[in-house]
């Protein structure tokens, strides 16, 4: 069991004009289940591949408990990588299929089949183990190679978006089955995918990374409820959260032909009359009163109680399209108006310039 | 091009299939897999497109497909695999690699029911590569065994070289061929690969961790199949593969010290390169202030050092080894010839029609699928060598190579696609389950196998909905907390 702290960390490729991932600071703690979720070319590989020992460290360090590891060959540094390769062996049991590393490890009999049985009894794999793997379901092979893994009885477990080879249906069943093994097992583990919705279910924590550099670490719903700028706010969220310019004025902020009381202190902090406010596609309701935003509805679309409508907001450039999800029993159809009301203190403001939180 | 109409396909007036098509990705396509039954999920295509050729263990559906009389691998595998394992595959061949050779990923593929199924990498079978199945079966020989593993290093090593990183590195994922009395070894899944300018240490380093683990793992496999031979531990030969690597990687790539007194050790190291198979084409040579000490390190070496000189000389492509051998037939050639003094393509031109050509066209064609070319003439060098120490006088080639197919030739097995699907093991047969895949084991296997099991994780599993991995649900989150 470890920490595992980013102090600084920077990489920088050969050739390349600007670092991959610069200046990472980032605690982990023991036991912790800690997500990198950004978009493609971010540098959450790259972080993690500093960790595993692969990438180099140009400047600053990495560390697993009190150890400074920044020099250390990978297998010298007790970290596990699962998921990179799970062929399962036809002609050995399961049992054996998961132990084997141990053997060539030079671990004694005794001690490898009882740590193939603990880990096998975390993952429900107990009345499989004498069994070949031939008949085993796509989910059980999943587990198995996970028992790997777990095995090793490493101080930190890494994935490398190690899902991103299922269909939808093993993904999701995978994603639930690997935070809940983390959780029982305890053993600090980073995961890296560009999937934000796998990165909210899973993670204890989310780092949020974009061009090399840390946006924001927090628990997922924190991430959710208050994100610290524009990228987060737009990146975190499924429908995503909708950017709309407005601009302050006299008692608050005008959106389209309406105007939100937001607090002054709010505002004051803006550096200059335009905002983004930022609008969860739950934060509108169909408007009780009669006054609000006019939405004309081009698609809509039902789940269950909720339904999502898609259109353009009077006032707001027809180009920004909006979502919002909403709780009737008769959904509006397409072409219609209607009006949608925002709660104020619901809303999230950013500096259109800075791009930082200013709610 | 006329597809089956799926049930829900929308059909226009003259019966063709609007729906979605197949798109091939190919820089040389073969138009006679425009036609095959892409809408049907790899695993339940009709025999009359496989054949049921050995391979290695797979995660993957994998299948051997016919077109003609060409022989293509197929695997099915989600898109950005597919597309990155082409264009990596493409990368190293342009690099010289010795590996399997991309020919398409057919992707927009749907079933009869308009489901999409994923898309198919296509590459060109290499024939003549030995399934390692049973390479290392009960009575092989210790040094052929170490000639195998000496392969393995080999094309790791160059791979490293390239800085690929290979991520995947096991014996399934290695084909091997026959390269005069040793084997070269070739990549055939590079679907976990990466091409980087240079790698780092920890880098090769995690490469080896990963071969060690999987080559084991596929050792102790072959032994629990009854299919390693007894000599054989699992333990030593990882071993041995590790071991090997990183004296191969220090001979081509380490600092060597010496003094101005042994300046000839410049000229040896650079021989034993090029008896490695390799070449140098950087040599970095560096003298101390006082210039006493010299220091030389290779900066750039390519492997192919034989291969090369005889595909420029006579346009043969062959293994390295095979080109030594080859070479040195034609070294004797020209000294028998007396020829020293002309020049050395005339002299190659002469050897190719008057040695290595006649020998091949002599070989029957039912028997050409046993051996490749540069094989046979290597084989039938050999052959020639026996037979003159027993008639104590050189026999001509002619008899030789009528030697050779009668008494060698004629009794070995087909290798250009060898067929077996029973797997001899300890006197007996065992049949796969299914002879076009493998990685399911024998049919013997499975005793004891039968019988439901409790599996309280599937049973939890059973309500998902695919759905799900697309929409972040809030309430969820808030729950949590
Ligand atoms: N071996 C390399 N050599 C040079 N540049 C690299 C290398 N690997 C990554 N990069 C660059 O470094 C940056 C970060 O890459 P990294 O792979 O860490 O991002 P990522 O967020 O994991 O992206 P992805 O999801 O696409 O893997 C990118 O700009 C990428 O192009
Ligand atoms: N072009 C080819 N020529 C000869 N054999 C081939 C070819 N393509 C595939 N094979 C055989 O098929 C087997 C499976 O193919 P491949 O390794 O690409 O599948 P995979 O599912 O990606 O495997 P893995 O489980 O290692 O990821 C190989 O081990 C090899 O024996
Ligand atoms: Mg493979
Ligand atoms: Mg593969």
């Amino acid at each position: 069991m470890a920490t595992v702290s980013y102090k600084d960390a920077t990489r920088i490729y050969p050739g390349a004009d600007h670092a991959a991932v610069d200046k990472l600071n980032l605690e982990i703690g023991d036991g912790e289940f800690m997500v990198l979720v950004g978009p493609s070319g971010c540098g959450k590989s790259t972080s993690l591949r500093m960790l595993a020992g692969l990438e180099e460290v140009n400047s600053g360090s990495v560390w697993i408990g009190d150890q400074d590891v920044t020099g250390l060959a990978p297998k010298d540094r007790d970290v596990a990588m699962v998921f990179q390769n799970y062929a399962l062996y036809p002609h050995m049991t399961v049992a054996d299929n998961m132990g084997f590393a141990l053997k060539m490890k030079g671990v004694a009999k005794d001690e490898r089949e009882s740590r193939v049985l603990e880990a096998a009894k975390l993952l429900g794999l107990e009345d499989l183990l004498t069994r070949k793997p031939k008949n085993l379901s796509g989910g059980q092979r999943q587990r198995v190679a996970m028992g790997r893994a777990i095995v090793r009885d490493p101080q930190v477990f890494l994935m490398d978006e190690p899902l991103s080879n299922l269909d939808a249906r093993l993904r999701v069943q995978t994603r639930t089955q690997i935070a809940a093994l983390q959780t029982r097992l305890g053993v600090t583990t980073v995961y890296v995918t560009h999937d934000q919705v796998e990165a909210m279910t899973m993670g204890d924590r989310v780092a949020v990374m974009k061009d090399g550099k840390l946006q924001q670490v927090d628990r997922p719903l924190a991430l959710y409820d208050s994100p610290k700028n524009l990228f987060v706010a737009g990146f975190i969220g499924s429908p995503a959260m909708n950017l709309l310019p407005a601009r302050v004025v006299d008692g608050g902020v005008e959106l389209g032909d309406l105007v939100l009381p937001v607090p002054r202190e709010t505002t004051e902090r803006a550096t200059g009359a335009d905002v983004v406010l930022g609008v969860r596609p739950e934060n509108f309701e169909l408007s009780p009163t009669g006054e609000g935003l006019t939405m004309t509805v081009n698609a809509v679309e039902e789940t269950g109680a909720d339904s999502y409508l898609y259109g353009s907001l009077t006032g707001v450039p027809h180009d920004q399209q909006v979502v919002a999800r909403v709780t009737t029993r008769t959904p509006p159809s397409r072409g219609e108006r209607v009006l949608l009301h925002i709660d104020p203190a619901k809303v999230h403001v950013f500096d259109k310039t800075t791009t930082e939180r200013i709610s | 091009m006329r597809r089956p109409a799926g049930r829900n396909a929308p059909l226009d007036a003259a019966g063709w299939h609007t729906g979605p098509v197949p798109r091939f990705l190919s820089a040389k396509p073969d138009a006679r897999l425009i036609p095959l039954p892409w809408g049907t999920p790899l695993a339940e295509w009709p025999v009359e497109h496989l054949v049921a050729l050995p391979r290695g263990i797979s995660r993957h559906v994998v299948r051997f497909i016919k077109v003609g009389d060409q022989v293509y691998g197929a695997k099915e595998v989600v898109e950005h695999v597919a597309i990155h394992e082409y264009r990596l595959l493409h990368d190293l061949r342009r690099l010289g690699t010795p590996s399997v050779e991309p020919v398409a990923v057919v992707s927009g593929r749907v079933d009869a029911d308009g489901v999409p199924l994923d898309p198919v990498l296509i590459t060109r079978h290499l024939d003549f590569a030995l399934p390692y199945r049973s390479l290392f079966s009960p009575g092989v020989r210790h040094d052929t065994v170490m000639r195998l593993l000496d392969a393995m290093v080999v094309l790791l090593a160059r791979l490293h070289l390239l800085g690929f990183m290979w991520g995947d590195v096991s014996l399934s994922n290695i084909l091997f061929r026959r390269d005069a009395d040793t084997f070269a070894a070739y990549l055939v899944d590079a679907e976990t690969g990466e091409l980087h300018d240079q790698l780092t240490d920890g880098q090769r380093s995690h490469d080896l961790e990963i071969a060690r683990v999987n080559i084991f793992g596929d050792f102790c496999d072959l032994e629990a199949g009854g299919l390693l031979d007894e000599s054989l531990d699992p333990l030593s030969l990882v071993e041995t593969i590790e071991s090997r690597y990183h004296e191969l990687w220090d001979e081509l790539t380490g600092l060597e010290e010496f003094s101005d007194s042994e300046l000839y050790r410049i000229e040896s190291r650079v021989r034993r390169l090029n008896a490695l198979g390799f070449d140098v084409a950087e040599l970095d040579i560096q003298t101390s202030p006082d210039g006493r000490t010299i220091s030389i390190q290779p900066k750039v070496v390519d492997a192919g050092h034989h291969s090369r000189r005889l595909m420029r000389l006579t346009g043969l492509d062959t293994e390295e080894n095979q080109a030594r051998r080859l070479l040195n037939d034609l070294d004797t050639f020209r000294a028998r010839m007396q020829l020293q003094d002309a020049d050395e393509s005339v002299v190659a031109h002469q050897w190719l029609t008057e040695c290595f050509e006649p020998v091949i066209s002599a070989i029957p064609p039912e028997l050409s699928g046993k051996r490749d070319p540069a094989q046979i003439y290597h084989e039938v060098l050999d052959y020639r060598w026996y037979m003159s120490q027993r008639e104590d006088r050189e026999a001509p080639l002619v008899k030789a190579t009528k030697g050779y197919v009668r008494d060698v030739l004629n009794t070995l097995p087909d290798e250009a696609m060898s067929r077996d699907v029973l797997v001899t093991v300890d006197g007996g047969d065992h049949r796969l389950i299914n002879p076009y895949d493998p990685s399911l084991g024998f049919v013997d296997d499975l005793e004891g196998d039968e019988g439901p099991v409790h599996d309280p994780w599937e049973e939890a599993a059973e309500g998902i909905d695919a759905g799900q991995a697309e929409v972040l649900d809030v309430d969820a989150l808030r729950r949590r907390g």
